[in-house]
């Protein structure tokens, strides 16, 4: 308590601080300078979300709570902050030349992602699940809101409110779930929780840890709980859906991962097996499902639903080297699907936004350099060494042969080849087919998101340590 | 040698690639020209490198040398380095890449800066799978190459050339990526991927057998073993004439070089038990695809055939673990390399003047082409193994090797030889002799750019074949401790079968 007295004491808190102050700001100025400031406020809100990222990196280092423990910072939140804030700015990034065309540059726009993005650092730093439901629905609403911003778009509101109806619904479930293990356990922190079954579980919290995992499962996009997804992200504005696809899944898997590890290590043997079934089925479905899609935002979608099924395998190996699977998945992840979205952005014709894969023929001829970034894009996403998708994929798997999860391996791999199918298709589109006509000038900034998300592509097996190193450390604080 | 010169010698190929990314633009005759040239001399230059490989290597050691090492992904280490096994496989690719280049001289004509790019691309990464002493790092060359050879299949390949890719790539990643979990296992056991320590590591028998599928899985595919060659025929019709050269002779190569780097020494138990697995499917493969061969109305899908039965020689010889079966399956290997390689150039000389790969279209090439005609001849004859010829060596040394292991194998291997010269000098016959059809009329004999090409594989294959002792001499030193390692290992393993009776016995 002592702490809290002097300002010092909130230092932790500072980056949530700077997001919410900045959120505010922005809104402010957006009212004041109406309408016509939406791109330079979007702009600004770009700053701020590196402002936190730079703040999250000043925070004193070590294991430290706030609020009781319901607000903990350890390496663990400092690595998915930071990934999250990268996810999060990248994909304002590839917003901002998109509305410009699009006209619809409104100033809230920028304004919700950051909303969003503190509820995701609150979600990730969660101590208990209070502080967890808080920090989900802060990021929640924020995101039906922004699925729904093209608003005069028939396909757009409809995925904002699919996404909102069967969001509510999880949220339901995930709170029910929360109530149960209250119930069971007679604490909300996680630490506590831990302690009330380390010798095991009675059937009521097993429920409730059910539960629970359909609320984290429904965020992330896991089968079966994935159906929105495909919806959602083929109707919401295209770079509305490169923030889906990234950011919040960093912290909803985040805080399944924090949850799981944390709060139930006494019935590891209970959750693992959801979570193993949960990620043969992502990844059988990710990979079967994606085979037949035409537009490639609907293959995206499959294709992250495949993905959380990958970095599943490293949570259902509970261990160090698990967790850091996953943290080392995400990172990668998010860098792909963030390049992958720059070159979505830029499927354009005469100023008319195109979304079929077919619309990708030729690309090769008629825009090589992009036609190769993404290519690779597809190889790394495909898991083909020495691209990043390769590394990703081999601690997730490494972890589970540890483990001893052989089948769920053997099943992971053998339906990250059906996977690759679907990636090769893109492929070939790109370099065996005739050119169509070719797309506008790829503008400026999504360039450089596609030029960054490439060089990391192409060189993270020359340099792997940084990211390497730090998800360990991430890793190590909750065990 | 104070510089790294095998990290130099794999990666001037992926140099001399971003360089003609940034010199050559767009596709006009210059930059098409610059790409040429600059490919070519990347690929003389590496040649001329690794030459040294062969000059400063000592052929009395079996230990790796060349060694470079540097940390990198934590588990896994940068570890580089050649052996009397490795060694020839380096050379062969860095002989064949500048033919390669010579043979697209002219053939290719779209996309020209990519086919460059894709092929020096491919040679870091074939190199790099034949020298690297980690196995993740193993892995990530011997994967990589799937990406650029995909892409060379696809977009200068033939007619089917999208299904052939595919089925290409989609084959080979499934068998390997069960090796990738057997070398995740294998790195939980011995707690190193190393590949020069798990040598000696000595795995359980029972997990030995598992690891050993699942290597097995991989290099079945890509040697490729009757039943999972499927996918070589479709790929070798309709890849360019260089992609095929490169396909038959390395890339095939490398599961006959990962049976003898990975299962042979590392799971030797599992390799005893298993031998008669492999002499089963090798002489099918040699027996059933020579029949095959026989019946094909395309030229490449012929010797795309006659790939796959040679390929049965080369497992048999190896997984008989005696001396001449272990250094045949090698010989044989380089020879088919050179062999193979230069029967696809020869369709590729006739496809690029008339167009057509159908057995059928030619006859009578004598009387236009007699130089063509004798070149033909020479790989012809070394094809079918005729003696004085580098397939006879290859052939008669897995032959013995394995008549010491298994004589019915070695019979029906042989009855493979027979039906070898049937479908190639039934080959020969229809393309060269016989009356000349109308529509070759005006062909023209090969020019000097491919007297180039062939003049060094026709010396290559005479000269191993009179004098094959210089490979051999290489390989010896690594092949005779394999061998001591391997049979150590089968009489500790029956010792301690038989040994619980004797140690209880003795113990009272």
């Amino acid at each position: 308590m002592n702490q809290l007295t002097t300002w010092t004491g909130y230092l932790p808190f500072l980056p949530e601080i700077v997001l919410a102050g900045g959120a505010m700001l922005m809104l402010m100025a957006g009212v004041t300078f109406g309408e016509r400031s939406g791109r330079v406020v979007n702009s600004w809100c770009v700053l701020v979300l590196v402002a936190a990222a730079a703040a999250t990196h000043w925070v004193p280092a070590g294991r430290l709570s706030l609020f009781d423990g319901s607000f903990l910072v350890d390496d663990f939140a400092r690595f998915l902050k930071l990934l999250t804030l990268a996810g999060s700015a990248g994909a304002l990034l590839l917003s901002l030349d998109w509305l410009s065309i699009e006209k619809q540059q409104r100033f809230e726009y920028g304004a919700l992602f950051i909303l969003s993005t503190l509820g995701m650092m609150m979600l990730i730093s969660a101590g208990d699940l209070i502080a967890l439901y808080l920090g989900l629905e802060l990021m929640s609403l924020a995101l039906y809101v922004v699925a729904a911003s093209n608003r005069e778009n028939l396909k757009s509101t409809e995925a904002g409110l699919k996404y909102f109806v069967l969001g509510a619904l999880s949220s339901g479930m995930l709170l029910y779930g929360a109530s149960l293990i209250y119930g069971f356990t007679g604490t909300v922190s996680f630490a506590g929780i831990a302690k009330a079954t380390h010798a095991g579980a009675s059937i009521g919290l097993i429920f409730g840890l059910v539960f629970l995992f359909v609320g984290f499962c429904f965020k992330i996009s896991a089968v079966p709980f994935h159906m929105w997804t495909p919806d959602v992200y083929e109707g919401a504005p295209s770079p509305v859906t490169a923030f889906f696809a990234s950011a919040p899944k960093v912290a909803a898997i985040a805080i399944f991962v924090r949850a799981t590890i944390t709060a139930f290590p006494g019935i590891t043997h209970e959750w693992q097996q959801i979570v193993v079934f949960v990620s043969i089925l992502s990844m059988a479905l990710g990979s079967f499902a994606a085979i037949g899609q035409k537009n490639i935002k609907r293959l995206m979608a499959y294709s992250s639903i495949g993905h959380m099924g990958f970095a599943l395998v490293g949570l259902a190996a509970a261990s160090p080297e698990g967790v850091q699977g996953v943290l080392v998945y995400m990172s990668i992840y998010v860098a792909m699907t963030l390049g992958s979205f720059a070159v979505i952005l830029a499927m354009r014709r005469q100023g008319v936004a195109v979304e079929n894969i077919s619309d990708l023929a030729g690309l090769a001829r008629t825009h090589p350099t992009m036609a190769f970034l993404f290519a690779m894009l597809m190889f790394s996403l495909a898991g083909i060494p020495p691209l990043a998708g390769f590394f990703a994929k081999f601690y997730v798997f490494l972890a589970a042969i540890n483990a001893g999860l052989y089948t769920l391996a053997v099943i992971g791999v053998l339906s990250s080849v059906v996977g690759a199918f679907y990636y090769l298709m893109i492929v070939k589109t790109m370099y065996f087919d005739d050119p169509v006509a070719s797309f506008d000038r790829m503008p400026g900034l999504l360039r450089l998101v596609l030029l960054v998300s490439g060089v990391i592509n192409l060189l993270f097996f020359a340099w792997p340590a940084p990211i390497l190193g730090a998800a360990t450390a991430a890793a190590k604080s909750l065990f | 040698m104070t510089w790294p010169i095998l990290s130099v010698v794999t990666f001037l190929p992926l140099l001399g690639a971003i360089l003609i990314a940034l010199m050559a633009h767009g596709n006009s005759p210059v930059a098409r020209g610059t790409s040429r040239w600059i490919a070519l001399w990347t690929t003389v230059v590496t040649f001329a490198v690794s030459v040294l490989l062969v000059t400063h290597f000592d052929t009395a050691s079996a230990e790796f040398q060349f060694v470079e090492k540097h940390d990198w992904l934590g588990i896994a280490a940068y570890h580089m380095g050649v052996d009397g096994i490795s060694l020839p496989f380096v050379i062969l690719t860095t002989a064949l890449m500048p033919i390669c280049i010579l043979a697209s001289w002219t053939s290719v004509q779209k996309r020209v800066k990519e086919y460059m790019i894709a092929f020096l691309a491919l040679e870091t990464l074939m190199i790099g799978t034949f020298s690297s002493l980690d196995l993740v790092l193993f892995y990530l060359f011997f994967e990589g190459g799937l990406i650029p050879m995909f892409l060379i299949i696809g977009v200068w390949g033939g007619p089917r050339r999208v299904y052939a890719s595919f089925k290409f790539f989609l084959y080979t990643l499934l068998g390997s990526v069960l090796m990738l979990l057997a070398i995740m296992a294998m790195y939980w056991q011995a707690h190193t991927t190393d590949i020069a320590v798990l040598l000696h590591h000595g795995f359980p028998t029972g997990m030995q057998k598992w690891m050993w599928l699942a290597f097995f899985a991989s290099f079945a595919v890509k040697m490729p073993m009757w039943p999972v060659h499927t996918w070589l025929p479709d790929a070798h019709v309709e890849a360019p004439t260089a992609g095929s050269v490169i396909l038959a002779a390395i890339l095939l190569k490398m599961g006959g070089y990962g049976f003898l780097r990975f299962s042979l020494p590392m799971f030797p138990d599992a390799s005893h038990v298993f031998a008669p697995l492999v002499f089963t499917l090798s002489v099918v493969a040699i027996v059933y695809t020579s029949l095959v061969a026989l019946m094909q109305e395309d030229v490449k899908k012929l010797i795309a055939y006659s790939s796959v039965a040679h390929m049965g020689f080369v497992t048999m010889g190896i997984f008989a673990a005696t001396e001449q079966g272990v250094q045949g399956g090698i010989f044989q290997m380089i020879s088919h390399g050179i062999v193979s390689g230069a029967l696809f150039l020869c369709v590729g000389v006739v496809y690029d003047r008339m167009h057509t790969r159908e057995i059928a279209a030619y006859g009578g090439l004598v009387n236009r082409m007699p130089i063509y005609a004798f070149v033909f001849m020479v790989f012809t004859m070394a094809n079918v193994g005729l003696p004085g010829t580098s397939g006879f060596v290859g052939e008669f040394l897995s032959l013995i090797g394995t008549f010491k292991a298994n004589i019915h194998v070695a019979f029906f291997a042989t009855l493979g030889v027979i039906l070898s010269a049937a479908y190639a000098l039934w080959l020969y016959r229809k393309m060269i002799f016989g009356t000349l059809k109308p529509a070759l009329a005006g062909i023209r004999d090969i020019g000097l750019r491919e007297a180039v090409i062939f003049a060094p594989l026709v010396i290559l294959t005479i000269l191993l074949g009179v004098a094959p002792k210089p490979v051999l001499d290489v390989s010896a030193a690594s092949v005779t401790q394999l061998l001591a390692n391997y049979n150590r290992a089968i009489a500790g393993t029956k010792t301690a079968e038989a040994a619980p009776t004797l140690t209880t016995g003795s113990a009272q």
